[in-house]
């Protein structure tokens, strides 16, 4: 399964809000890092909590800047990286 | 569920109080009931886990002190790495991310609880705490410090929230003295902690 982003591409985090079991955190909807890799294809979880095990969406690992993602850092040049799916990612620009 | 039927009850669940232990109480019953899983099973599955601890990640940790091949194919690929060491990291992919003089790895679900059990067996409570959960990816430094961890300015933290489906393994920086040590003295130095993040490795004296 082929991803639509590659490692260094920036991306932001759609600002959803569906029901059900979601695994985007809300602190993350709407930010914007860069793709650190590709974590391969897995089930959706949004349908596989409900016993659909058909839906594969390939997996990334997005690193995020503290100060994007909080407004604030402790230091400059921390950062916080999270597994994200790419039906949750759109390009920033 | 009445106390006449013939499979035996799992011990961990005699005397359930909380509204979640019932629960788990009556969905092992039914399981049982339908033979869908035997309780055999489930002592099995809970004996496989309560056997895995800390020392299986610090075998793994003091391989990669030790062997700059290994090292560098544990964090291309974790579970394929481990998998060399005789350790099934299960269906769930295992990534590595190494602690240097620049950088400082932290592990924190704040989803749930995510953890590698498979290499450090059952997480520590405060692993699962809200305050941990939410305060390590907002204020890590904080929480390190709290721990008894001064970062220096000069070395970026980086915070792995474990939200899908990989899990988290630190790879704490070498202790300086232990040139020449095997890799069985320097697991000695690996504690769960540092592979969480929260702490480095022990130094040689605190052995």
């Amino acid at each position: 399964m082929n991803g639509r982003f590659a490692p260094g591409d920036r991306v932001r985090v759609r600002g959803w809000f569906p029901p059900g079991h979601v695994r985007t955190p809300y602190y993350i909807r709407g930010k914007c890092g860069a793709i650190e890799r590709i974590c391969g294809a897995f089930d959706n979880p949004e349908r596989l909590a409900y016993g659909r095990p058909d839906d594969p969406k390939v997996l990334y690992r997005v690193r995020f800047a503290q100060e994007e993602v909080w407004g604030r850092a402790e230091r400059p040049g921390d950062t916080i990286d999270i597994e994200i799916y790419e039906h949750w990612l759109e390009p920033e620009t | 569920m009445s106390d006449d039927h013939d499979h035996p009850h799992h011990p961990e669940h005699h005397l359930p109080s909380t509204y979640h232990e019932k629960l788990t109480a009556a969905v092992i019953e039914l399981l049982a009931e339908k033979n869908l899983l035997s309780t055999a099973k489930i002592t099995e599955a809970i004996e496989v886990m309560d056997a895995r601890g800390p020392s299986l990640g610090a075998k793994v940790v003091a391989r990669a002190w030790t062997d700059p091949e290994f090292k560098r194919r544990l964090l291309a690929d974790g579970s394929r790495a481990c998998a060399e060491l005789g350790i099934d990291v299960g269906t769930l992919k295992l990534v590595v991310v190494e602690n240097t003089p620049h950088a400082h790895n932290v592990i924190v679900c704040t989803l749930c609880s995510c953890y590698p059990k498979m290499l450090l067996g059952i997480p520590p409570a405060w692993y699962k705490s809200k305050a941990y959960r939410s305060r390590t990816a907002r204020e890590p430094r904080s929480v390190l410090h709290e721990f008894g961890l001064q970062v220096g300015d000069d070395v970026a933290v980086r915070v792995h929230d474990s939200t899908a489906d990989m899990r988290y393994l630190v790879l704490p920086m070498r202790p300086g003295g232990t040139e020449g040590w095997s890799e069985a003295e320097l697991a000695e130095l690996v504690t769960r902690d540092s592979m969480i993040g929260v702490a480095q490795a022990n130094e040689p004296a605190a052995v």
